[in-house]
């Protein structure tokens, strides 16, 4: 893996046994566009990895094939040591352990807020009532919108409803959480409110796969950054080398387009 | 010239409580079998989804009348199949309501399919994310979802299905229609008068069902 993980329990150079995501030799293809081109990637419990990019450089993609909402043509990919399952049962226990919270927030239309973070604990972790109602209202609690746990999700904010569909992915206790352009599709002045649940996320050591285009997230949250475009990984580095020394030219052209103004 | 209803010659009322029945049944067993008809045309199983298309453009593009007789000369009178009924009268009352299910089901399935294309499909990824299996996420997140969505329409196919009941005239079941084949007969100086009586009894009957379901539709549609 890189050289340049900081994460919280390293154990020696053989910490390989602690990568909880691996992806390696992955590709992917939509019709003609070859959108994942031989994709290693490891990712290390507690450790947060920011992948940015331009649009269409397979980013999202790659985000959704960690839990396979997007499937793989070739390559392995790995979770907490097991390969990915192709399809039933076993695939669903996976998702199960990865947590998900995408661009559009895909709150339950039908459910009250209350009951969109209970419903994968009734339903898949068979969790009793009682306990589910404490943990999704603890979890409300905890991202801040627990006065509106009785609401639909069309009467709240953009930004209350990427944080309830955080509580919602948090409540099945996942393994690793990915996040898809989570502040993407938020207003401006809500972005912030949802980057400070993340952050405290990751202080609290989740290990998070976020893609993003917010730079101020992934200078101060990330362990490591990976660059992507084109559908390959271009570069990777800690946030400070990346952001104030970057090496290929692809990524000082993405920077230099959005950092100076 | 409304002697006919006070006569005591004719059970209209009754008539129209046979009809009431076949609606009803009818109606709970094609939501049933339009749900299962909608299950297996997304589902991710080729078989189901090559079973159900077929059957919902064999079917749906078929006459009732045909359907009705088909059960009734088809499958009691050749095969001996008589749904567990006594006489004659239930024998064709059993069977007029299983022609009713099976061609109005490919109804419902296609109303269902439209309520389904309006979920959006993030709706369905978030489900799976949780871990929540293809019948789970079918029967909690899209089909609650789907049903609001298409109250509007399945109100048109129960006020249809209401009146497609007229058909079990054909093999002999005592419902309105067939009553009225009779009266027309014998009281053919009160000809429009009987027409009249009949074309109120629907009306009474699907009016108030659309008057409700209306109401229904707006309270339950989901806000986005």
């Amino acid at each position: 893996m890189s050289g340049v993980s900081v994460t919280k329990d390293v154990q020696d150079a053989a910490g390989a046994a602690d990568d909880l995501v691996v992806l390696s030799n992955v590709n992917k293809h939509f019709g003609a566009l070859h959108v994942l081109q031989d994709i290693d990637l490891s990712i290390a419990r507690g450790e947060v990895v920011v992948v940015i990019g331009p649009s269409g450089s397979g980013k999202s993609t790659l985000c959704r094939t960690i839990n396979r909402l997007e499937t793989i043509d070739s390559g392995t990919i790995t979770l907490d040591g097991s390969p990915l399952p192709a399809e039933g049962k076993a695939l669903a226990r996976l998702r199960a352990d990865v947590g998900m919270v995408f661009q559009s927030f895909n709150l339950f239309a039908h459910k009250t807020v209350l009951e969109n973070v209970m419903l994968g604990q009734l339903k898949v972790r068979k969790t009793d009532q009682k306990a589910a109602r404490e943990k999704a209202v603890a979890l409300l609690d905890r991202v801040g919108v627990g006065s509106q746990a009785d609401k639909y999700p069309a009467q709240l904010s953009g930004g209350q409803q990427q944080r309830v569909a955080i509580a919602r992915a948090l409540a099945m206790d996942p393994k690793v959480m990915l996040f898809d352009e989570p502040t993407s599709a938020l207003d401006p002045e809500m972005i912030n409110e949802v980057l400070e649940v993340m952050q405290q996320l990751a202080r609290e050591g989740m290990t998070m796969v976020v893609v993003t285009h917010e730079m101020g997230f992934a200078r101060s949250a990330a362990n490591r950054v990976v660059f992507m475009a084109d559908g390959k990984i271009v570069e990777e580095a800690t946030p400070e080398q990346f952001f104030s020394n970057p090496r290929s030219d692809r990524a000082k052209d993405f920077l230099s387009k959005i950092l100076h103004h | 010239m409304f002697d006919f209803l006070t006569s005591g010659q004719y059970d209209v009322l009754g008539a129209f409580w046979v009809t009431v029945q076949l609606t009803l049944y009818s109606a709970v067993g094609s939501l049933i079998w339009g749900l299962m008809l909608a299950g297996m045309r997304v589902s991710p199983v080729p078989l189901m989804r090559t079973f159900g298309t077929t059957y919902v453009n064999v079917v749906r593009n078929t006459p009732l009348t045909l359907l009705v007789l088909g059960c009734s000369l088809g499958l009691d009178q050749t095969l001996g199949i008589t749904l567990a009924g006594g006489d004659s009268k239930e024998i064709g009352f059993r069977l007029a309501i299983l022609g009713l299910i099976a061609y109005t089901g490919t109804f419902v399935c296609e109303a269902l399919r439209s309520g389904i294309n309006t979920v959006p499909v993030g709706q369905a990824e978030a489900a799976r994310a949780l871990g929540l299996s293809f019948f789970q996420v079918l029967t909690l997140i899209v089909l609650p979802q789907a049903f609001r969505a298409v109250v509007g329409p399945l109100t048109n196919v129960l006020i249809a299905l209401t009146k497609n009941t007229t058909v079990a005239a054909t093999i002999g079941v005592a419902e309105a229609a067939l009553l009225m084949k009779e009266m027309l007969e014998n009281e053919a100086d009160a000809l429009f008068a009987v027409f009249g009586v009949f074309a109120l009894g629907f009306v009474l009957l699907t009016l108030p069902t659309g008057l409700l379901l209306g109401w229904v539709a707006k309270r339950v549609a989901v806000k986005r």
